[in-house]
């Protein structure tokens, strides 16, 4: 077999710098420091087709290791499949390609024989409770490595190994921002636990999250009571959402703390909070002065000024990526339509959604100036809709039986979390940007109202 | 004469009864015996003395409304003397009906100006989560409007919405979203 360059300096891997990436610690050898625009590193695939990724599983180097070194392969291969940005060859096709145990082994002619333009090699060793996965990925065709680190850390979770890579695999390769690290929050009544203190038989709804691929679901909230519209932080690390306890209120869960806050401190009814872009205020609907209006207020819950002043109700504000505006929903003519206004002091107010019978749940996408919400499409429900700023025009996204709503954008604009009843209880589905590769995230009890983390 | 007393007495017991009675427990109301009806034979006993009996005096139960004061707040919210006002389709404004009922929540809430309530304010499940969760604040806020205009204080009364969370029936109809479309009023304290 050949030796590469790279595969020598692999050997000496020097520690170039200690990243911290969640439960992980990267070290960047040497041999992969080249910036992500270097032309050589990006491994392209035939003229106007994207290039064909393989993903073998990855090599257990202790026998501990092996269902990590599978979990692995298969992941890596789901989060890269996710963007669409290359052809990923089916791992069922691999069988008649010896696997390799060192990175000089690999095939490579067997390898290009199935089509291949990129192949990874990946190695596991576990030692206690600690994890090392080493990494390059092959251009095929050059037999050279355009990507080679290592990772260290937890074993509990393999999972956040391949995404991690996953992520960075886009960035060198395509420039993107990846969301295989994201997290999708939503409320879920799936405890089936009473909620105190009704004489109704009312069930509880709790707040859960879980990867964006729908893995490791778990729950946030155990305060027993109503809970609902959760919203990511911009840093990924709180949840603002609402509780009823009984009274409702805005609750702020910084997760990694294990630290609650109250913002709004029981001052009147308040509901329906969002993190503004830089994390520094939330806006939300109150009726503190009487009727449902929306107000902003710094994350401490000082500093409160109110934007709108109407008879109607004023609701789910969604902040514009500057942070200079904000959209909500207003049913001042009669029905939900989406309005826009400064979010300075609610002037420059002017109607968006002039075409629907209904709409709702504006999500301002942080990627592409557009707007996704719901709309009324049929006497039974609705359809979600994305109001393009540029054009002045609306497309529909779903066309899903049931109603199809609650539009929540990926940090890149390329994906929709919405909710479904598509197949019953409601649930969460994530699709992409072009209406394109449906997926169903929750399956467990009915889950509603998705918010897409940073 | 006797016997009318008699029953009014027994009436009253049974009412107590049942206003005293645990929870969901429906009273159990003892059906009249027949009078056994004497059979035409020789062998027919002579009639038994007839006894004489003074009725008993059962203590008269306070005013029908202190029998209310008297129930447990669960109780009074189970079988609530504040009955729900009903909505129009996407509206928050009371209609003559709705007005006639919170006039009639009015009275209730002046007569025991201790009671602390909770408007809810509940939707059907037509709209948005999102839009309903505003529409019940509205409601709710229309109705607590309307009570303190008839002189209930409104430092008695909070609000809340449940939006379309909590359904009281459960249907898809129109039957079902009417009964849905509510301002329901749920004692806190007394």
């Amino acid at each position: 077999m050949m030796m590469t360059k790279p595969q020598t300096k692999w050997a000496c891997a020097v520690t170039a710098g200690v990243l911290s990436i969640g439960l992980l610690s990267t070290r960047v050898p040497a041999a992969s420091q080249q910036q992500p625009t270097d032309i050589a590193v990006v491994i392209s695939g035939d003229p106007g087709t994207p290039p064909r990724y393989a993903v073998p599983d990855f090599v257990a180097l202790t026998p501990d290791a092996a269902d990590a070194a599978k979990t692995l392969g298969q992941v890596l291969w789901d989060d890269l499949n996710f963007e669409r940005e290359f052809y990923l060859i089916p791992r069922d096709t691999y069988g008649s390609i010896p696997a390799a145990r060192r990175p000089e082994d690999v095939p490579f002619a067997s390898w290009r024989e199935l089509g291949a333009d990129a192949v990874f090699f990946g190695t596991v060793q576990r030692t206690g409770n600690e994890m090392r996965v080493q990494v390059r990925l092959f251009n095929v065709r050059s037999r050279q490595s355009v990507f080679s680190k290592e990772y260290s850390g937890s074993a509990n979770n393999p999972r956040l190994y391949a995404h991690t890579i996953a992520d960075e695999i886009h960035q060198q390769q395509r420039g993107l921002r990846g969301v295989a690290r994201t997290k999708l929050a939503f409320v879920s009544d799936r405890d089936r636990q009473r909620v105190d203190g009704t004489v109704e038989n009312r069930e509880v709804k709790e707040i859960y999250y879980a990867d964006y691929d729908g893995a490791n679901q778990r729950r946030l909230t155990i305060s027993r009571q109503l809970n609902g519209f959760p919203n990511w932080s911009p840093d990924a690390r709180s949840l603002a959402y609402t509780s009823w306890r009984p009274n409702p209120d805005i609750f702020i869960s910084l997760m990694y703390q294990g630290v609650l806050q109250n913002p709004t401190k029981g001052v009147g009814t308040n509901y329906l909070p969002v993190f503004s872009p830089d994390g520094k205020q939330i806006a939300f609907m109150s009726s503190r002065d009487g009727n449902p209006e929306i107000y902003v207020a710094n994350v401490d819950g000082s500093s409160v000024r109110r934007l709108t002043n109407h008879p109607a109700g004023d609701s789910t504000p969604t902040w514009s990526p500057s942070g200079t505006q904000i959209a909500f929903t207003s049913d001042r003519t009669g029905k939900p339509q989406i309005y826009v206004m400064s979010a300075v002091d609610g002037s420059n107010l002017r109607r968006l959604t002039t075409s629907e019978t209904e709409a709702d749940r504006p999500t301002w996408c942080s990627a592409f100036d557009e707007i996704a919400f719901s709309a009324r499409t049929s006497a039974a429900g609705f359809d979600v809709k994305v109001y393009d700023f540029s054009s002045g025009q609306t497309r529909q996204l779903t066309f899903g039986e049931g109603t199809n709503e609650g539009p929540a954008y990926s940090p890149n604009g390329r994906h929709l979390a919405f909710t479904s009843t598509r197949s019953g209880r409601v649930q969460v589905y994530t699709i992409g940007r072009d209406g394109k590769d449906l997926r169903q995230i929750t399956r467990d009890g009915s889950n509603q109202t998705p918010a897409w983390s940073n | 004469m006797r016997n009318q007393r008699a029953f009014v007495v027994i009436t009253l017991v049974v009412t107590v009864l049942a206003v005293g009675c645990g929870r969901n427990k429906k009273p159990v109301v003892a059906a009249p015996q027949p009078t056994p009806t004497l059979s035409p034979t020789e062998t027919t006993p002579p009639a038994p003395p007839q006894r004489v009996e003074e009725s008993v005096p059962v203590p008269q139960p306070r005013l029908s409304e202190d029998a209310i004061a008297n129930r447990s707040l669960d109780d009074l919210n189970r079988n609530s003397p504040l009955k729900p006002i009903f909505f129009p389709l996407d509206s928050a404004e009371l209609d003559e009906t709705g007005r006639a009922i919170a006039t009639a929540d009015a009275d209730v809430l002046k007569k025991y100006n201790s009671w602390a309530i909770t408007i809810e304010g509940h939707c059907d499940e037509r709209g948005t989560p999102e839009y309903n969760l505003a529409l019940g604040e509205r409601r709710a806020g229309a109705v607590k409007a309307y009570l303190a205009s008839l002189g209930v204080s409104a430092d008695r009364m909070k609000t809340v919405s449940y939006g379309k969370e909590y359904p009281f029936d459960s249907g898809h109809s129109e039957e079902a979203w009417s009964k849905n479309r509510r301002g329901h009023l749920v004692i806190t304290s007394k």
